[in-house]
């Protein structure tokens, strides 16, 4: 396998020059990546020893240690504590060289041990093996080849067969994020469109403009973004862009609000919000024909509307009782039921991969946070996922082992991901200006 | 607190503006006005007190251009009644003349829904001005939600300046 993703190669090119005739370039500074780290700690989370992987090529080494980040990622997601390097008394790269023993008295539940040897034509295959420290067994073993710009890809996809070899659930690591970042105020102010790693890193600028751009959604396939800018008449519209080619479409541009758009699970259709009528309500629109379905019609703001995994069932935010709350409705239309009955303000629902959590933001007086419908249970259960105060958007990863929001720390915005225990969040902040509007992408295919 | 004492204290100008302009308003020279001068050609004369395009920058209750709300409503709090009524004044005297209302919200709760606050502010204010006689071919209503903060800290002061409605002139 070899993927560099293609919509970092040259296409790029065309798509920065188009932008630049539409926009005036900003300064680097969107270009910048996010800066990460870790807050809290989960006691329960496996501990689990990821062992450097050293290259044993004979070329120049490639940049990314691998095995950094598989450690990284493990600890992102809260169920694994990976062992310090200092702490690993020995450095095996392959099975025959691991001492169960060694491992035991340091209390790792597993161990990862690899190398970095040349693929020809300047690629590298990464082997590596996964091992169960107590059963002193081998749980996985396997080589993946890719470009030296390719190798943090390939760090990610390791992580995720690991992931999913452990703990049954398939991984998420390998996945991208959207977010909108904001520079300057008034007049100065300027807008991007980025998508990035799960992690933060490789950001890439999608679009700029210097009016406002928000609400990013994924199509299923990874290959386009539909989201709502200003740049059109100063009003809102609704784009649907190729991430590849950088060709884009204003599907929604109707008196009033264009907004909230969300791909169905099938990337035929949009859901999104209209107020041509006179007040904000869902509307499903054919992408390939642009005929519109209307699914609510009711006095009160109706916006945020997003599928059930299969397709059939669309959850919004409506203030039809009076404030903010989840209700659900048929794809097709007809009747709504309330979804959240806990808290006066529960808004922009992001909905887990087999429908069974609902992570909003919750609000209670002046104090927002991310909190966490559970409702694989017959009761509804709530957990409350952030401490912030002015917590927003939630977006949950496609296994819903994380949900990525975005929080205010003095005037800037910042982006988390926690982990859907709570327990262990990642910050993600741009070093200059503000971040937010997370979004996050589907899995990954090869190609 | 603050914006309250101000925000009383415009609208009590804005009252005595309006109890002024009745008498002291004058139509406005001829040669003042821009190539399209529908009021004047109208047939009538221009009746005294028409509002010209001047008085944007120098009538006290016209140059009131932003209504505030309180959190989450969409009410018009009865202190800006006396700047609706000069504004659709305006829009009577001068049927050339359009205007876009810019609806806003703070930064709290979801972006989009704060999208659907910030428009039904607007229509609020479409509505007053309408009712003041003002013609709804002449209002347009868009809304910015919590995009364009007019006040950028974190705090009922500053979130009190951002839940408004901008009265933007697109045509005087």
């Amino acid at each position: 396998m070899n993927r560099t993703a293609p919509w970092l190669a040259a296409p790029r090119l065309l798509l920065a020059l188009c932008l630049s005739l539409l926009m005036p370039l900003v300064a680097q500074a969107q270009q910048q990546g996010l800066e990460i780290d870790i807050v809290g700690g989960n006691a329960s989370a496996l501990p689990i020893a990821v062992v450097p992987m050293p290259y044993q090529g004979s070329a120049s080494a490639p940049e990314t240690d691998v095995a950094r980040v598989i450690r990284e990622d493990l600890a992102r997601s809260g169920q694994f504590r990976g062992l310090p390097e200092q702490d690993m008394a020995e450095r095996p790269t392959r099975g025959s060289e691991v001492n169960y023993p060694t491992w035991r008295a340091l209390r790792q539940d597993f161990l990862v041990v690899g190398r970095v040897v040349d693929a020809g034509g300047g690629a590298f295959r990464v082997e590596y093996e996964l091992f169960d420290v107590a059963k002193q067994e081998r749980m996985l073993g396997f080589a993946m080849t890719g470009g030296a710009s390719a190798m943090r890809d390939v760090a990610h996809q390791i992580s995720d067969a690991i992931y999913e070899k452990v703990l049954g659930v398939r991984g998420a690591f390998w996945t991208r994020v959207a977010y909108v970042t904001a520079t300057g105020t008034g007049q100065n102010s300027r807008y991007a469109l980025m998508v990035a790693d799960a992690d933060g890193y490789s950001p890439q600028t999608v679009v700029r403009s210097n009016l406002p751009l928000l609400s990013p959604s994924w199509s299923p396939d990874g290959r386009r973004l539909a989201y709502v800018s200003f740049e059109h008449n100063n009003n809102s519209a609704i784009y649907i862009q190729d991430l590849n080619t950088g060709a884009r479409e204003r599907v929604a541009s109707f008196r009033g609000i264009n907004s909230a758009p969300s791909f169905s699970p099938d990337g035929r259709r949009l859901a999104l919000t209209l107020s041509r009528s006179g007040n904000p309500e869902i509307y499903v629109m054919d992408i390939a024909s642009k005929a519109l379905t209307q699914i609510t019609n009711q006095f009160g703001i109706d916006t945020e509307p997003t599928w059930s995994a299969d397709g059939s069932t669309i959850y919004f935010t409506s203030d039809r009782g009076g404030r903010p709350q989840i209700y659900q409705a048929s794809a097709s239309g007809g009747g709504a039921t309330r979804v959240t009955f806990q808290g006066n303000y529960n808004a922009s629902a992001s909905v887990s991969y087999d429908d069974k959590k609902v992570a909003v933001a919750q609000g209670s007086g002046n104090v927002y946070r991310i909190a966490l419908l559970d409702r694989s249970l017959g009761t509804p259960r709530w957990s409350t996922l952030s401490p912030g105060s002015l917590d927003e958007s939630p977006s949950f990863a496609p296994n819903a082992s994380m949900v990525l929001y975005a929080a205010r720390e003095g005037s800037r915005g910042v982006l988390y991901a926690v982990s859907a225990d709570g327990r262990v969040r990642q910050r993600l902040v741009l070093a200059n200006g503000d971040v937010r509007e997370p979004s996050w992408g589907p899995y990954r295919e090869q190609r | 607190m603050k914006t309250t004492t101000r925000v009383l204290l415009t609208a009590l100008m804005c009252t005595a503006a309006v109890a002024c302009s009745k008498k002291v308003k004058e139509a406005p020279p001829a040669t003042d006005t821009g190539p399209s001068t529908g009021t004047m050609t109208d047939g009538a004369p221009p009746v005294a007190g028409a509002y010209g395009p001047n008085d944007l920058d120098t009538d006290a209750c016209l140059r009131q251009r932003v209504v505030y709300f309180d959190l989450d409503q969409d009410a018009l709090r009865p202190e800006f009644q006396a700047a609706m009524a000069c504004h659709a004044k305006y829009l009577r005297d001068r049927p050339s003349s359009r205007l876009t209302l810019e609806g806003n919200a703070d930064e709290r709760g979801s972006r989009e829904y704060n999208l659907g606050l910030g428009e039904r502010r607007g229509n609020a204010v479409s509505s007053a001005l309408q009712a003041n006689g003002g013609s709804g071919g002449q209002v347009s209503v868009t809304s910015y939600g919590e995009e364009r903060p007019a006040c950028t800290s974190s705090g009922e002061d500053c979130w009190a300046q951002n839940r408004r409605v901008e009265i933007v002139y697109t045509a005087k």
